[in-house]
């Protein structure tokens, strides 16, 4: 389905992601999980572009990127089509907030992909639905609660039709109460095959949902496999640390 | 020391005075739009281009934000026809200078509207497939543009009364018509007070509208 190889990409001097490999099959849920600083959401974000690899291959399908001092830079048209065949939802939201709920979600649908605006709208509201928000369709985001917010945010992805959903700690700036209500929007996705890569620290939400485990750490992918092998039996002493200060701490 | 005022005189020269107001109006109104013209692109450049473009227009936006407009009037009349050799009527002047003038104005006051919009907005409309320009006409500039209504009414507030320097040039705006009615009436304190007063006349509504959008806008979503 998508799957990277010997990916690198530095900010400045630092080095966060030291040569990553990973793949997601079709109708497979990945969880990475590991410390703040790891590399993480970088390489969620190179997953789509959004961050351009200094060195590695992106490939999904018939798309294939490859960087690298012997490689030409693609062009912006050839990365935004790229992305619009996948889809992202942020920590924070990141809706439009001068477009109401619906106007967020039929954005890409018509102005990317050129869709009638009457056929946009069909897709928003049963999408609308599908996130439990159906008569929410012309408030602003400023009206919206975080967790309503957040499930705007993944009907907008979901809107473009994406093979792929990306999840960059969807829940960390909710309110706790809220959590329940987006995580259970994921586990209904996953349920019905959507193909996703998110990042968490919800371990037992990754437990419950993801076939593959990656535990990351210091730019390297440390661990891999089902989430028994990595987060019941972890192999790797970074994994075993950091999965012990999560039990102290509660989790 | 009595001075005896009299304002009735002023009524002979309402065609004239009517005349500056008109000249200053339309240097406002014409200056501005070609303002906003270049402080978007130039703006937008600054913000967006790469270093061999954003200098030069640094050196453009500075020179003019950190000179006497007074002086570049002078120098794009005098001092300009001189190094190029072509000679630029005192309107084109006026009207190129104080364009320019504004402009430098205007590109900072656009490119700090679109830095100031979050980054996660950029994130957000790429993440949706959206190109470069799509992005900024869509989901950028409309947010920045809020921000920018208050400074940019400023600015124009501004503009109006920078007008008054082109007279320097014998432009006929309001200010040279008075000028011109003094030498007639030797009446300065009048002229210039009636001057004063049609210049707040038009500025002050305009002021309570700049306010009255403000509140609109720091209240609007």
């Amino acid at each position: 389905m998508i799957e990277i190889s010997d990916l690198h990409k530095s900010f400045g001097a630092l080095e966060v992601l030291k040569g990553i490999n990973l793949r997601v099959e079709k109708s497979s849920v990945v969880a990475l999980i590991g410390p703040s600083g790891s590399g993480k959401s970088t390489l969620l974000r190179c997953l789509n572009l959004l961050e351009e690899p200094d060195s590695g291959v992106v490939k999904m399908g018939d798309a294939v990127f490859k960087y690298g001092a012997d490689w030409r830079r693609p062009g912006d048209r050839e990365v935004s089509a790229f992305r619009a065949r996948t889809g992202m939802v942020f920590q924070h939201f990141n809706l439009f907030p001068h477009m109401t709920a619906l106007q967020n979600i039929i954005e890409g649908p018509v102005i990317v992909k050129k869709m009638q605006k009457k056929k946009a709208v069909e897709l928003a509201l049963h999408l609308l639905g599908q996130v439990g928000l159906a008569d929410r369709g012309s408030s602003y985001p400023s009206e919206l609660s975080g967790g309503q917010k957040q499930r705007v945010a993944i009907a907008r992805a979901l809107a473009m039709e994406p093979e792929i959903l990306l999840l960059d700690e969807v829940t960390s700036a909710l309110d706790p109460e809220l959590v329940g209500e987006v995580l259970d929007v994921i586990r209904a996705l996953a349920e019905k095959g959507m193909t996703m890569a998110l990042v968490t620290h919800e371990m037992s939400f990754a437990r419950e949902v993801a076939d593959q485990v990656y535990f990351m750490s210091d730019g390297v992918i440390a661990e891999h496999g089902t989430p028994d092998e990595v987060l019941t039996r972890p192999q790797n002493p970074r994994t075993q640390a950091f999965l012990s200060r999560f039990r102290l701490s509660g989790n | 020391m009595s001075y005896d005022w009299s304002f009735g005189f002023l009524w002979e020269y309402r065609s004239l005075i009517f005349k500056g107001l008109l000249i200053t109006v339309a240097f406002t109104i014409g200056t501005n739009l070609a303002g906003l013209l270049i402080g978007l692109v130039v703006g937008l450049c600054r913000q967006f281009a790469n270093r061999y473009v954003t200098i030069p227009l640094v050196a453009y936006i500075e020179l003019f934000r950190c000179t006497p407009l007074l002086v570049q009037l002078v120098w794009i009349y005098y001092a300009l026809p001189v190094l190029i050799g072509v000679n630029i009527p005192a309107y084109t002047a006026a009207a190129l200078t104080l364009s320019l003038y504004a402009g430098s104005f205007y590109a900072e006051i656009f490119r700090g509207g679109v830095a100031a919009i979050d980054k996660g907005q950029w994130d957000a409309a790429r993440g949706i497939g959206m190109r470069w320009s799509q992005s900024l006409r869509r989901i950028i500039l409309p947010q920045a543009f809020r921000l920018m209504i208050p400074p940019i009414i400023n600015q124009s507030i501004l503009q109006l009364k920078n007008t008054s320097l082109i007279s320097t040039l014998a432009v006929g705006d309001l200010l040279y018509q008075g000028a011109i009615i003094t030498s007639a009436t030797y009446r300065p304190l009048e002229v210039y007070t009636m001057v004063a007063v049609v210049y707040f006349v038009v500025l002050f509504p305009a002021t309570i509208l700049a306010r009255q959008m403000e509140i609109r806008m720091s209240r609007g979503r």
